[in-house]
């Protein structure tokens, strides 16, 4: 009996959004009188930071600072219409969406600006900072506070844009059954350690190498703790989440999130993550859906290194030491 | 059933309530006195999210009865921003992405903080060892042991 060591690799792709009857999602994009933005949505903000990236893009295109503008996620009954938060489409759909919307609405800005300088639309840019000037002659310029007072209460214009993204419906070859069921993937890989216990079937994780391509990170802080936590959920998946451990046996499932198990503070390994940025070519400024992808591939990487370790495949999850040492003794009788 | 009278502390200021006899110390800070940073996520001294901290001491909230608090001195997260400056504890779960959804975030930062009174320059196996009682579900630790460790060297620089 001794402890033994294993190392596995996995790589996976991972679809950024679904091709169900078609997966669109719509956004609204205005001005207030004093030249903030508000972004309308019913896409959901479930904590995965979805305000913060709508409110950078909204905030590229039009040319304003980010805090110049709010997100509106709140109602579904009153925003445009989205097919919701999953599938890690949320930056993808609803980012190509506010683009669209943002566009249209930094027209209008642009022809509003125009009318004040008395000069073309198209010789104006914006500075970044609130302004627009005319390009090449920065000292004539407006401020967007004053653009807005005037589309309001003087020109009578309507600072807004509407944006709409949609994913068709690919339908399946009736031949082959092939189909397009996404326009753009994330890939990552993972290499990971363990030790196994043979005589207990415990395995320990030391070392997870992760390295995720996925477009490109809008919030590269926000990804990092994404794929940070995804990649610990990884291995909690892998070695002991499971509501019915003894499936379609009901019992000794967890009860509560004490039961639950997940690994806690004492159970982490230590771990390494890396981000490549390869720009998707359909998605808002290249990026891709970074979301679920991320606790995907420690899975198969630790069922590998446990069959590197004491060579038996376990391949239902969690990979408990009660499904090692069955799987050992099994082994064992030949 | 009779109510009982209690008189304590909380962050500094003397509360006195009249509370039913056998009313959990977190129940009484949240629904009484309207101090809801410690949070129930268990309500049966597992999680750790109700964490307080009791003359020095770290406690769960939800295994103490409010009515054995008269005279203690009790600090919660809610106490801990001084004239809106907040606690380098504070600052460095921010600034370093140790709160998602947040739950678990008061009760860490209260276990952080007793840790750090008494070690202020822990090493990240007392930080583990300190926090071990707390669960979180979502930033998978990592941050929070980093935010931690800043928070340490920030408060040490100060003080030095
Ligand atoms: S609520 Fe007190 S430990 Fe969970
Ligand atoms: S941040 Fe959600 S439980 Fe810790």
């Amino acid at each position: 009996m001794a402890i033994r060591r294993g190392r596995g690799v996995a790589a996976i792709n991972y679809p950024t959004g679904m091709n169900l009857g078609g997966d669109p999602t719509q956004a609204l994009v205005h001005s207030t009188p004093t030249g903030n933005f508000m972004v309308t949505l019913s896409s959901v903000d479930l904590g995965q930071g979805m305000k913060q990236i709508m409110a950078q893009i909204c905030a590229e295109t039009i040319g304003v600072p980010t805090d110049r503008v709010v997100v509106d996620t709140a109602d579904t009954d009153t925003g445009p219409h989205c097919m919701g938060t999953f599938a890690s489409r949320g930056t993808h759909r609803a980012g190509n969406a506010v683009i669209q919307a943002a566009k249209e609405a930094r027209q209008v800005m642009l022809e509003v600006a125009a009318e004040e300088l008395e000069v073309n639309a198209s010789d104006l840019e914006t500075d970044g900072q609130g302004n627009i000037q005319v390009k090449g002659a920065p000292q004539k310029s407006i401020s967007i506070f004053d653009v807005a007072l005037s589309a309001h209460f003087k020109r009578g214009r309507s600072i807004s844009g509407r944006g709409m993204f949609l994913i068709p419906r690919s339908y399946p070859e009736k031949e082959t059954g092939a189909m397009k069921p996404s326009t753009c993937y994330a890939h990552a890989c993972t290499v990971a350690e363990v030790e196994v216990d043979d005589e207990t079937g415990e395995v320990t994780v030391l070392t997870v190498k992760n390295v995720f391509e996925i477009g490109r990170a809008l919030n590269p802080k926000m990804v990092e703790q994404q794929l940070v936590g995804g990649s610990w959920m990884g291995i909690s998946h892998a070695l002991y989440e499971t509501t019915e451990p003894y499936y379609p046996n009901r019992d000794h499932g967890g009860t509560d999130f004490n039961q639950y198990l997940m690994p806690g503070l004492g159970d982490l390994a230590e771990t390494e993550t890396i981000v490549l940025e390869r720009p998707s070519a359909d998605g808002p400024f290249g990026a891709k859906g970074p979301g679920e992808m991320c606790a995907n591939p420690q899975i198969p990487a630790v069922a590998n290194a446990v069959f590197d370790a004491v060579g038996v495949r376990i391949d239902t999850l969690p990979i408990t030491p009660e499904r090692i040492l069955r799987a050992l003794k099994a082994q064992a009788a030949g | 059933m009779a109510k009982v009278p209690v008189q304590f502390t909380l962050n500094g200021s003397e509360k006195a309530e009249f509370i039913e006899s056998g009313t959990t110390l977190l129940n009484a800070l949240r629904d009484k006195i309207g101090d809801t940073s410690p949070k129930g996520g268990c309500h049966q001294g597992t999680c750790g999210a109700c964490s307080v901290i009791i003359d020095g001491e770290l406690k769960l909230s939800c295994l103490t009865l409010a009515e054995t608090c008269g005279g203690a001195d009790i600090k919660t997260t809610a106490g801990l921003a001084e004239g809106g400056v907040l606690h380098p504890l504070q600052r460095a779960f921010l600034d370093a992405f140790a709160t998602q959804c947040g739950f678990c975030t008061p009760g860490m930062i209260m276990a952080a903080k007793v840790l750090l009174d008494r070690t202020p320059n822990p090493s990240r196996e007392e930080v583990v060892e300190a926090l071990s009682g707390n669960i979180c579900r979502c930033t998978g630790y990592e941050p929070i042991i980093q935010a931690v460790l800043t928070a340490a060297r920030a408060s040490s620089q100060n003080a030095a």
